[in-house]
């Protein structure tokens, strides 16, 4: 008996989907892991040895690859995920302490996810929306010119959509 | 007073939708290109218009495009879209806001060059710029600018949104090249793999920046002699302690003063300029006696600076320069391959050093160290990335030695009032 796949048919198809954009299959394997970590929301080892095996390639060198990259997720994350940026921009315009509150106003540090599973944050380097800084990513939504009163009305929209 | 040419419609909500760009002009000049000139005359315009590459190396675009062997079988065109230098957005505001402008210019890059397939390399955390191009590339597809037969004429062409997945360094060239097959962002070595005759797939590849792409689309609808007299233009992104941070295209040479106080609206809170990075953090750091050096290539290179990505990163008075450049070194290291020796463990050295110094700990010997380690990382590098950290250090030193020395005597910063 086979044991329980990570990756449903549906992303296989969307895989071998990618694989065929390309003139060598391989060129689409961080497509295949962006597909892969939809699943599961990180990448799990049996979702990567999955992925490995529609590639042909050994465990190792899928590993590898996803190690190297910083959206690949190789733990659990919480529902939303925050990229905040504390690069120079951002740090010139207040973004440690913006971002010390948020951490306060969720009791977590940078790297953590919060105990209900809601948000992890991430200190991300610089996002490219420096005219708005200091900024961040939530999930794939820009929020710039923050403040810690804007941290908080942005925290109880995802809160309330959470419990909705 | 010049036109902008680039960002003309950037404020316009519905300059996105293929309709309105096309209204506006759009696609003409691929629609010529493809039915009444050559490829040749493609990269005569580009080069008559001194068009040089936007992504931070500046290398001629036309001078490019001719290193591609022209009757090799197999050719690509790559667009780095993985804007990553620190302080730099105008890449992402072009593709979010004008994606059209950016297909047009892939369309005439790979006419010139005799490329079938292209891809767009862009950045995992640009989403918006992602939603944009993707519907883009349907509604060009849709209307017959992408694909077989393009404009009715011999010439076909598919284009593959290829996203990136979080690596600053995938935006080196051959980094990039690695990333596209599949693999981890590492650089390649120059020679053999110049992109131009050993790139994607060990074929032919134009590698181009977003920007220069959307030049080219200038250049050829507006031909080569109006664009320049219209500067040429250059996308400054301007950032930090500035009234009016944002995108700004300006004539190629504008003073940096001028950028900075007329434009950006002169520093925040009435206070002083101190220093800036003139062309991402990758650039070497200006100050003030540098405020009048005109913006181009030539002049700030003789001042031992660089162009590089046109993101202006700007500092007041107020700001501790031990800790700007301790979050420059530290970005580097987050951000090394580990590829080779003197930027993996160079970058890690220098982090250790600026934390005790950060920390009250500093030892009287670390000044030195530091300029030893920075001239140990110059010339020893595998790539860019690592060549990046030492002339700002070095810099600082020189600039803001005393700044270094109150925080190794006195553990703490004497700046007025610190970041």
């Amino acid at each position: 008996m086979d044991r329980e796949r990570r990756l449903s048919e549906k992303a296989r198809e969307e895989i071998r989907r990618l694989q065929g954009l390309y003139p060598q299959a391989r060129s689409a394997l961080l497509p295949a892991l962006f597909v892969a970590q939809g699943e599961e929301g990180y990448l799990s080892e049996e979702a990567l040895e999955e992925v490995a095996e529609l590639f042909d390639l050994p465990l190792s060198e899928v590993a590898s690859v996803a190690s190297f990259y910083t959206l690949f997720h190789r733990r659990p994350v919480g529902r939303h995920v925050i990229h905040f940026c504390t690069n120079l921009s951002c740090m010139l315009n207040g973004a440690e302490e913006i971002l010390a509150h948020l951490c306060r106003r969720l009791g977590i540090q940078p790297g953590e996810t919060t105990r209900d599973g809601l948000f992890t944050v991430k200190k991300a380097e610089c996002l490219a929306a420096c005219d708005i800084a200091p900024m961040m990513l939530v999930d794939e939504e820009v929020y710039g010119n923050l403040t810690p009163q804007k941290v908080d009305e942005i925290l109880g929209k995802y809160r309330e959509e959470g419990s909705g | 007073m010049p036109e902008k040419l680039l960002t003309r419609y950037i404020h316009e909500p519905d300059q996105a939708d293929i309709t309105t760009y096309i209204r506006r002009g759009g696609y003409e000049a691929a629609r010529r290109a493809l039915r009444e000139l050559t490829p040749e005359q493609i990269i005569e315009m580009v080069d008559q218009a001194g068009l040089r590459g936007r992504g931070g190396a500046g290398f001629p675009t036309g001078r490019k495009w001719r290193f591609v062997p022209k009757h090799a079988p197999v050719k690509y065109v790559v667009v780095n879209a993985d804007e990553g230098e620190p302080g730099t957005f105008k890449d992402r505001t072009l593709m979010e806001r004008d994606p059209h402008q950016l297909l047009e210019g892939i369309i005439l890059a790979s006419y010139a060059i005799g490329a079938h397939k292209a891809f767009i390399y862009l950045r995992g955390e640009f989403y918006g710029a992602r939603r944009q191009l993707q519907r883009a590339i349907a509604q060009a597809t849709e209307r017959g600018f992408l694909g077989r037969n393009i404009f009715g004429s011999d010439f076909s062409l598919d284009v593959v949104l290829h996203t990136g997945a979080g690596a600053y360094i995938a935006g080196e060239e051959t980094a990039l090249l690695e990333s596209l097959e599949g693999k981890r962002a590492m650089p390649r070595l120059k020679p053999p793999y110049f992109p131009a005759v050993m790139g994607l797939y060990s074929q032919p590849t134009a590698l181009n920046n977003v920007e220069t792409l959307c030049h080219v689309t200038q250049i050829v609808r507006h031909g080569p002699e109006w664009y320049k007299e219209q500067g040429p233009p250059v996308l400054f992104s301007v950032s930090g302690h500035v009234a009016r941070p944002g995108l700004y295209e300006l004539p190629l040479g504008i003073p940096l003063r001028e950028l900075i106080f007329s434009h950006a609206g002169g520093i925040r809170g009435g206070r002083r300029f101190k220093a800036c990075f003139p062309g991402g953090s990758s650039s070497m750091l200006l100050v003030e006696e540098h405020l009048d050096v005109p913006m181009d290539y030539e002049s700030l290179a003789r001042v031992g600076s660089m162009l590089g990505s046109g993101a202006v990163i700007v500092m007041d008075e107020t700001t501790c320069m031990v800790k700007v450049i301790a979050r420059a070194v530290e970005f580097y290291r987050d951000e090394s391959c580990g590829k080779c020796t003197p930027c993996r463990e160079g970058t890690v050295w220098l982090s250790q050093i600026f934390d005790r110094i950060l920390q009250g700990r500093g030892r009287r010997e670390d000044l030195d160290l530091l300029e030893s380690i920075a001239r140990n990382m110059t010339g020893t590098c595998f790539c860019p990335l690592g060549e990046s950290v030492p002339p700002s250090l070095r810099a600082s030193l020189l600039y803001f030695h005393d700044e270094y020395e109150a925080h190794i005597r006195t553990g703490r910063c004497n700046v007025l009032q610190p970041v």
